[in-house]
């Protein structure tokens, strides 16, 4: 119950981005402003100071002045890291559940698709997702971005600019694919050799009927159970991807890219990596309670047993 | 059971084969781009990316492509990077191997051991305090991005609390060769190793717990309390030893996820010249031979991994012997 | 069969077995009081859930605590069990009360041979060398009828048959030569050729070794084969009781009329259908709070809304309001006893 008013909490926030950029901190949070001076404590004081510290050189932002304008300081670029957090945050959840859906979309297909034709279809689908599978998840993405990433894809009429968000969603929502196609395929063969299907099936229930109306809801239920635990994933998986430069490109932000930004001030102004991992480590924490809360809600086994 | 053997020996050849195509056409048969230029690295002159196309024979048909390239990787271990002239891709992909072994290895003894004692423990207290603080903790763990935790280790070890009694130990960032500096190996890998394992001893401690669990309803538990065993025995020999099945499993597939290349994260923030590190410097040079030799060595590496556990579970799991 | 004199091996009073439950506390077990005498074959007859099982579960100690409350007395060979710290019953638990599970595939450790389980219960309670345990393991497996010994050492328990695997079951409980032997529906999980071969291998043991054995059982045939005395459980309490000759002879409780009458008949001609009791028994959690069988019984009065008195310690008796006379009208007009 927490965790879930945590969500939405995280949620809300994410979503008065835009509002909170441009009614309180008064700041475009992907334009650099090196030069600007703020208002603290009653003193102009520029976001980008001269170092002070070790032998003076460079530039240090600002850090936390907790008020409205740079509430947690500047980073690299005096670029306001409490907007940019938010807008952050917003990015991070959108690829989580876009990517999530896909995945799911994906991976029922598959897994239902081979699981109930059966035969050559099936052979075909399994060996592929056994290739996928074994595949380590960080370098199919890295495979996939490099390619995509640099240039961009076309196919036919679809465009997609090298920059775009889609390029993540689409990465991280087809490496998981094998983790849920596999179990999908396994409960519908198992479903159909259950009794109840056996027993449409004897009642000259046609073929698809019998898969819309009896194979597919209790999918659904494994689905379910999929869903908070594959956000939580995607969001790390996301902020690994941002990290490593191959997730969402710059000027957008995204929590793993602000963690990236801040490597280089990490011992100067380390709150430009710290909130955003705060901010992964909540949200991610609350979505896995949220999965075990599920979970146990729709497997019977894990309630108490009395003999 | 010798074919169950020649079996999952077949298999694996084919998944071996099955990356090798998938790397390939990801990385050369991607609609809307020109492979030779991307060899050939950004700013590649003209003559430069028309050399690439005759070297790697993408003139020819896509079979041949693949053969071409599966030779110079395995057959002639040739292949080149086109970032740093000419630098063979091969024997940079081997030295990087033992700093990549360095950290998993210790490591996965660190999680093993943190591991088995969360799940053990927090099962034998099953609905306790303790059980909970420890389920909180693992799942903090589990929900940390490996890479975050890692800056902040950093951030205390190196900066924040270095200099105070607790951390001035820890050396500066990078790799110390076991050979030549045992000692210096071992400190600065410390960090690393518990960054790295903190991630699994969550999810390996919730794991076994629900095994535990699980297992102590089952009528042999039952049993073997009935036969008088003292609790510590009931536990270890007898639902641990059935929960260490899945436990094993899952530890051979990460171990080789890891050892392939996943801890790459860890290796970029702490600075050691792994696998890992060197797929990530290729990535940022966009230095494609580089990236097709780690990622392909990387899968093979996972696929050899499974195919071990697969034939460690005969010896640890009687009822697989008869398969 | 009773002796006063001497303390019973086994004394339970008033034993009293609650569970917690997320609608609150629920009691499974009430007042169930019983003695068990050396060298003696008692059969605890009911259908699932009456909690025969149970009973004779948490007086050892195997009930889950945080669950699960155990009040009353039991005492074994006089001294009190119940309430004795986990590492003091341990020491009876395997020694001299022996357990032998219902479902023998999964009540033994999966990854361990037959051999190990039993030369480890051994080992845990008699300090002797492996090699001595691992003949005496050898022996009790030739003893209950294993074929070939030795090999069945080595097998894992996977690797045997249903009915092998309840003899390997037996001769580990039989290790320790236990003075009491709990069978918890020892062949419900057999076929019925094999059922037989184990319920002789039970008699012949109890003949060889002179312990007392406990028989937990739903199948009143099987009782009437080889108990001396029978306890009949219902909704959690023991509703007649008496040796085995008395209660199939003058049954007194009309639980245990419909249980006796649905044994199907050895000779005679086949009956069109096995007589049944109607209904189903209550769950712990909605036991009636007068007679538990009330709901089901075809002879319910007034009187049955509140609890039956209860049971004379000794000798046959039943927990039920029906007097006498009108126990003797209903018997001799079996018919509208169902």
């Amino acid at each position: 119950m927490t965790a879930a008013v945590v969500l939405l909490i995280v949620i809300i926030l994410a979503l008065a981005a835009p509002f909170y950029a441009s009614t309180i901190a008064h700041t475009d949070p992907f334009r650099s402003t090196l030069t600007a001076k703020i208002v603290v404590d009653g003193k102009r004081v520029p976001v980008m100071a001269p170092s002070t510290e070790g032998l003076g050189l460079g530039v240090t932002p600002i850090g936390p002045t907790f008020q409205a304008q740079y509430f947690l300081g500047a980073d690299t670029q005096g670029r306001d890291v409490a907007a940019r957090l938010l807008y952050g945050g917003r990015n991070s959840l959108m690829i989580a559940s876009a990517s999530t859906l896909l995945c799911l979309t994906l991976a029922t297909l598959i897994g239902v698709v081979s699981g109930f034709f059966g035969g050559t279809t099936d052979m075909l689908l399994s060996r592929f997702l056994d290739v996928l599978w074994a595949f380590p998840v960080y370098l199919l993405a890295i495979s996939l971005s490099i390619i995509l990433i640099a240039q961009g894809i076309s196919i036919g009429p679809i465009t997609i600019d090298s920059g775009s968000l889609a390029l993540p969603i689409a990465i991280i929502g087809i490496i998981y694919v094998p983790y849920v196609a596999r179990p999908v395929r396994g409960q519908v063969i198992a479903l159909k050799k259950s009794e109840f299907v056996l027993a449409s099936t004897g009642l000259g229930i046609p073929r698809w009927r019998i898969l819309l109306f009896d194979i597919l809801p209790n999918v659904m239920t494994t689905l379910i159970v999929f869903v908070p635990l594959m956000m939580a994933l995607n969001i790390i998986t996301e902020s690994s991807l941002s990290f490593l430069s191959i997730g969402v490109q710059p000027p957008d932000a995204s929590w793993g890219t602000i963690i990236q930004d801040g490597q280089a001030l990490l011992y100067n102004r380390p709150v430009v990596s710290l909130a955003p991992g705060i901010a992964i480590v909540i949200t991610v924490l609350a979505l896995n309670i949220l999965g075990d809360g599920v979970r146990d809600a729709f497997d019977p086994r894990s309630k108490l047993r009395p003999r | 059971m010798i074919t169950a053997l020649i079996r999952r020996l077949v298999e694996m050849l084919f998944v071996m084969f099955g990356i090798s195509v998938m790397v390939f056409l990801i990385f050369f048969a991607t609609p809307g781009s020109d492979p030779a230029a991307r060899i050939a690295g950004r700013n590649a002159s003209q003559e430069t990316v028309a050399q690439v196309r005759l070297d790697f024979g993408f003139d020819k048909p896509l079979p041949v492509q693949y053969g071409l390239m599966m030779k110079r990787l395995f057959v002639d271990q040739d292949l080149k990077s086109f970032v740093n002239r000419g630098q063979n891709v091969v024997p940079q992909v081997i030295e990087a191997t033992p700093v990549t072994l360095s950290l998993v290895f210790g490591a996965a003894v660190l999680w093993v051991l943190g591991g088995l004692a969360v799940g053990v423990v927090a099962a034998a207290v099953q609905g306790s305090l303790l059980d909970k603080g420890l389920m909180v903790l693992a799942l903090i763990g589990v929900s940390m991005p490996v890479f975050w935790f890692g800056e902040v280790m950093n951030l205390i070890t190196q900066a924040r609390l270095h200099d105070t009694w607790m951390f001035s130990w820890v050396p500066a960032l990078g790799y110390k060769p076991l050979t030549t500096a045992p000692w210096e190996w071992f400190k600065t890998l410390v960090i690393p190793w518990i960054t790295l394992a903190v991630l699994y001893i969550g999810i390996y401690g919730r794991v076994l717990r629900a095994n535990l669990v699980e297992a102590y309803q089952e009528d042999f538990i039952r049993t073997a309390r009935a036969k008088g065993l003292s609790p510590m025995r009931v536990m270890l020999r007898h639902a641990l030893r059935v929960s260490l099945i899945p436990f094993i499993t899952m530890f051979g597939l990460d171990f080789g996820v890891l050892v392939g290349g996943s801890a790459l994260l860890t290796e970029v923030v702490f600075g050691l010249n792994g696998i890992g590190h060197l797929t990530y410097t290729a990535l940022l040079n966009l230095d494609l031979p580089m990236i097709l030799a780690t990622v392909i060595y990387a899968a093979f590496f996972v696929v050899l991994a499974n195919a071990v556990v697969d034939v460690l579970y005969i010896f640890i799991d009687p009822r697989m012997r008869e398969a | 069969m009773a002796n006063p004199d001497q303390p019973a091996l086994l004394e339970v009073e008033q034993l009293k077995v609650s569970f917690a439950t997320d609608r609150g506390r629920v009691t499974a077990i009430n007042d169930v009081s019983f003695r068990i005498d050396e060298g003696e074959f008692v059969a605890i007859v009911g259908e699932s859930g009456s909690g025969k099982t149970v009973s004779l579960l948490s007086i050892l100690g195997l009930t889950d605590p945080r669950t699960t409350s155990v009040e009353g007395a039991a005492h074994f060979r006089g001294k009190p069990i119940l309430g004795l710290k986990d590492s003091a019953l341990r020491k009876i638990r395997g020694k001299e009360i022996a357990f032998i599970p219902q479902d023998p595939l999964t009540a033994m450790t999966p990854v361990h041979t037959i051999g190990w389980q039993i030369v480890e219960q051994i080992r845990t309670h008699q300090s002797i060398s492996a090699a001595a345990a691992r003949r005496r393991a050898v022996e009790l497996l030739d003893e209950v009828g294993l074929p070939n010994p030795e090999a069945a050492f080595g097998r894992y328990p996977h690797q045997l048959s249903g009915g092998m695997r309840q003899r390997a079951v037996i001769a580990m409980a039989l290790s320790c030569n236990p003075a009491l032997l709990i069978a918890d529906e020892p062949t419900t999980a057999l076929d019925v050729t094999v059922q037989a071969q184990v319920l002789e291998l039970l008699k012949r043991l109890r003949r060889d070794h002179g312990s007392a054995i406990v028989l937990i059982t739903h199948d009143m045939g099987v009782v009437a084969e080889v108990a001396d005395r029978v306890m009949v459980m219902y909704a959690g309490r023991v509703v007649e009781r008496g040796t085995a000759r008395e209660v199939f002879a003058a049954p007194q409780h009309p639980y245990t009329w419909g249980l006796i009458a649905s044994i199907p008949p050895v000779d005679g001609p086949r009956p069109h259908r096995l007589p049944s009791i109607a209904g189903t028994p209550p769950t712990p959690a909605n036991i009636p709070a007068g007679c538990g069988f009330a709901p089901r019984c075809p002879h319910r009065f007034a009187a049955c809304d509140s609890l039956p008195p209860r049971l004379p310690r000794d000798g046959h008796g039943a927990f039920c309001h029906l007097d006498e006379a009108t126990r003797a009208r209903l018997a001799a007009a079996p018919e509208t006893a169902r």
